[in-house]
């Protein structure tokens, strides 16, 4: 485990330049990288990285926010949840600003509705253990950083025989969508993968799709000097005419992964197709819960019928998602769509690619 | 659009709250007094100047390490009047209890004011008691008002930033914040974060006693050193630039933000200041703030600009550079 007095060396305005200088001596062609992780992007923002880069250099924002790219229809069933009698909605803070089709959570809340912002899905295991006469319903967003904990959760549940607990499962798993990505519509020139994710399931889960493509690929982590040495490594891919996956953090990063992890989420979850906001339905992208824990699956507890909704009018979340367009781009962006009025969830996310527009690029 | 129910984001000290602010309350009340929407309202009366202000405290927990909703219902109040560069004299204190809130929780409670307002060196000399039945409130709310004297020769304000002016920052960064969520979550951590409730007039004299040409004075609570820094900026239509390795954060602090993804510049602050002071003056008052008592962690953090006016930035430890944005909605539920 790194102290803070080490992760000071991530900061080091002597290591960045030397990196930033690197990057400028080598970098030739113009290109796009695609960033997928939303963490990276407010990283990068918060950094200032993006001042620092050679013109050259795009760096596009892509799907890695798994709230932005929840489907509206599945953001409208957690908000009919959260209408339900005696029930308790669980999540993770950022769900309950995005916008539905006609509310959202944090206005449910307003009217009156039980929901709850947890930090771990443990917690709301214990709400279903305090409270046995009501049914406690966990919203399940995230990649494979998340699903192994949700995971453990519910076997948690099921070991405490608990029969008021359940998870809708709107999980998302990150290689397929590269997939997407790589065949869509605009040209990206290098990936920079992401980090936790990564650390669940390995660099090689990412082999196939490079075989496939033979782009430049590379995990990196968070810290200003991991996001530079990340992007440099793309650089000299790219320059190199040689791409490879490569792995720029290793101390977090391993080649199989973390197996329990994948163990746990495999234990519980089996791969299904998924809708993403944005890219459309992405074939074995998404998990859902097993017939074997059917007891613990909101779809089945709730009969949860999805609704085809319509994206919001004018919104270009699935172009930013997919890096065609950036914020600025959007006909919405700032006018009517802003962190106090979102319009749709890139917006209102903590990862979301136009919420760290908003924050972080100003008028540019 | 227009929401029509009030939310906890109306709450946060962010934009939310600025826009129900400007959109409701100052055409209600329609005065200029209010419209400098300064810490506290300056008022010329006969014979000078008071500055008069007011805060109410629904923190939860009501009792938390470095503090309790008593000693911040009197320093909260306390330092928004030394914020106008007064001296606070008076406080009023208003109670709304919840019925069923233990006697013993009172008792202490009301101990803690006390002794706050001894060590604050004010008096509080008004008050109200109400009780609600059990629902109507969530265990006790206190509001406290409190009035001070302007010497006539102190103009501070919001407005009154300048290019030139150097920032300075009295001490760590985000201590209370953090302590209240660690707190309500119940996230047992091995670090002792503790509030840093306390009152900061003694402070404020020795400023102005420097004789210096103080420009503002503010105290970051809500929405934090960064949504304090985008207020000055907006009033004063002046830019500011910070620097993030200049940033007092203590770092127990710091890696309890990074491992909860919080951003330590948006986070409360109970017991620290900002000032504004022209470049020339800086360094003098910056050794008198670290000579106070809650004050020796004090540092320039950054300067007033003629660029971008009405922004602020930031220039990050690696030498890039970001803008530094207002905090929009609630980062945490009610912390003071």
């Amino acid at each position: 485990m790194m102290t803070l007095k080490q992760s000071d060396a991530f900061h080091d305005p002597q290591i960045a330049r030397h990196l930033t200088e690197r990057i400028t001596r080598a970098s030739r062609r113009p290109v796009r990288f695609m960033e997928v992780c939303g963490t990276h992007t407010v990283s990068i923002f918060r950094s200032g990285i993006r001042s620092l880069l050679p013109e050259t250099i795009a760096l596009l924002s892509g799907p890695g926010c798994p709230v932005c790219v929840t489907a509206q229809k599945e953001i409208d069933a957690f908000i009919a949840l959260a209408r339900e009698p005696e029930t308790i909605v669980v999540t993770f803070g950022d769900l309950i600003r995005v916008p539905g089709s006609g509310s959202s959570l944090q206005r449910e809340k307003a009217d009156g509705a039980d929901v709850r912002i947890v930090y771990s899905t443990f917690d709301a295991v214990n709400l279903a253990r305090e409270n046995p006469d009501k049914r406690v319903v966990f919203l399940g967003v995230g990649f494979e950083t998340t699903a192994p904990t949700v995971a453990a959760a519910i076997l948690a549940a099921h070991q405490q025989k608990l029969d008021n607990f359940s998870v809708v499962s709107a999980h998302k798993t990150v290689p397929m969508a590269l997939e997407a990505l790589a065949d869509g519509e605009i040209n990206i020139n290098g990936f920079l993968l992401p980090g936790h994710v990564s650390v669940i399931i390995g660099l090689d889960a990412y082999r196939p799709f490079f075989e496939t493509h033979r782009v430049p690929c590379v995990v990196a982590g968070f810290e200003p000097a991991d996001l530079l040495q990340g992007i440099a490594m793309l650089v000299d891919q790219v320059e190199s005419g040689q791409p490879a996956l490569e792995n720029a953090y290793p101390r977090a990063v391993s080649a199989a992964g973390n197996p329990k992890a994948m163990a746990v989420m495999n234990e519980v979850f089996e791969i299904a197709d998924a809708d993403w906001r944005g890219l459309g339905t992405i074939p074995a992208s998404g998990l859902t819960i097993r017939e074997a824990y059917a007891a613990f699956d909101a779809v089945k507890v709730f009969d949860i019928q999805l609704k085809p909704a319509p994206e919001p009018k004018g919104c270009a979340c699935g172009q930013i998602l997919t890096g065609v367009k950036i914020p600025p781009q959007c006909p919405l962006y700032k006018t009517v769509c802003n962190p106090m009025a979102p319009v749709g969830p890139c917006m209102v996310s903590s990862e979301g690619t136009c919420a760290a527009y908003y924050r972080y690029h100003g008028d540019g | 659009m227009k929401p029509d129910k009030i939310l906890l984001d109306h709450g946060s000290g962010g934009k939310m709250s600025h826009r129900l602010t400007a959109s409701l309350l100052l055409p209600a009340f329609d005065n200029p007094a209010l419209a400098m929407l300064d810490d506290g309202a300056t008022l010329r009366v006969a014979g000078g100047r008071i500055a008069f202000s007011t805060d109410t405290y629904v923190v939860d927990p009501l009792f938390f390490p470095g503090g309790s909703i008593g000693d911040l219902a009197i320093n909260g109040t306390v330092n928004d009047v030394a914020m106008c560069g007064a001296a606070p004299l008076y406080l009023s204190v208003g109670m709304v209890i919840e019925e069923g809130f233990p006697m013993a929780d009172l008792e202490r409670v009301v101990a803690e004011m006390g002794r706050a307002a001894r060590l604050a060196g004010v008096t509080v000399v008004t008050g109200d008691t109400k009780v609600v039945p059990k629902g109507a409130a969530d265990k006790i709310f206190i509001n406290t008002a409190g009035i001070g004297v302007v010497d006539e020769n102190v103009n501070v304000s919001g407005a009154n930033a300048r290019p030139g002016d150097m920032v300075i920052l009295s001490g760590t960064m985000a201590d209370h914040g953090m302590t209240i969520l660690t707190q309500r979550q119940g996230l047992a951590f091995e670090s002792d974060i503790k509030s840093d409730s306390a009152p900061l007039n003694h402070m404020v004299a020795d400023i102005l006693g420097t004789g210096c040409d103080i420009h503002v004075l503010r105290d970051p609570t809500r929405g934090g050193v960064g949504t304090t820094l985008n207020e000055i900026a907006d009033k004063s239509k002046a830019g500011i630039r910070i620097y993030e390795d200049r940033l007092p954060v203590r770092p127990a602090v710091s890696g309890i933000c990074e491992i909860l993804g919080f951003d330590p510049l948006y986070v409360a602050n109970e017991g620290k200041l900002l000032a504004f002071v022209p470049a020339d003056q800086a360094d003098h008052v910056l050794t008198v703030v670290q000579r106070s008592p809650y004050g020796k962690d004090a540092c320039i953090i950054g300067e007033v600009t003629h660029d971008h006016p009405g922004r602020v930035f930031m220039r990050t430890r690696i030498g890039g550079e970001r803008i530094v944005d207002m905090l929009a909605g609630e980062q945490l539920p009610r912390i003071c």
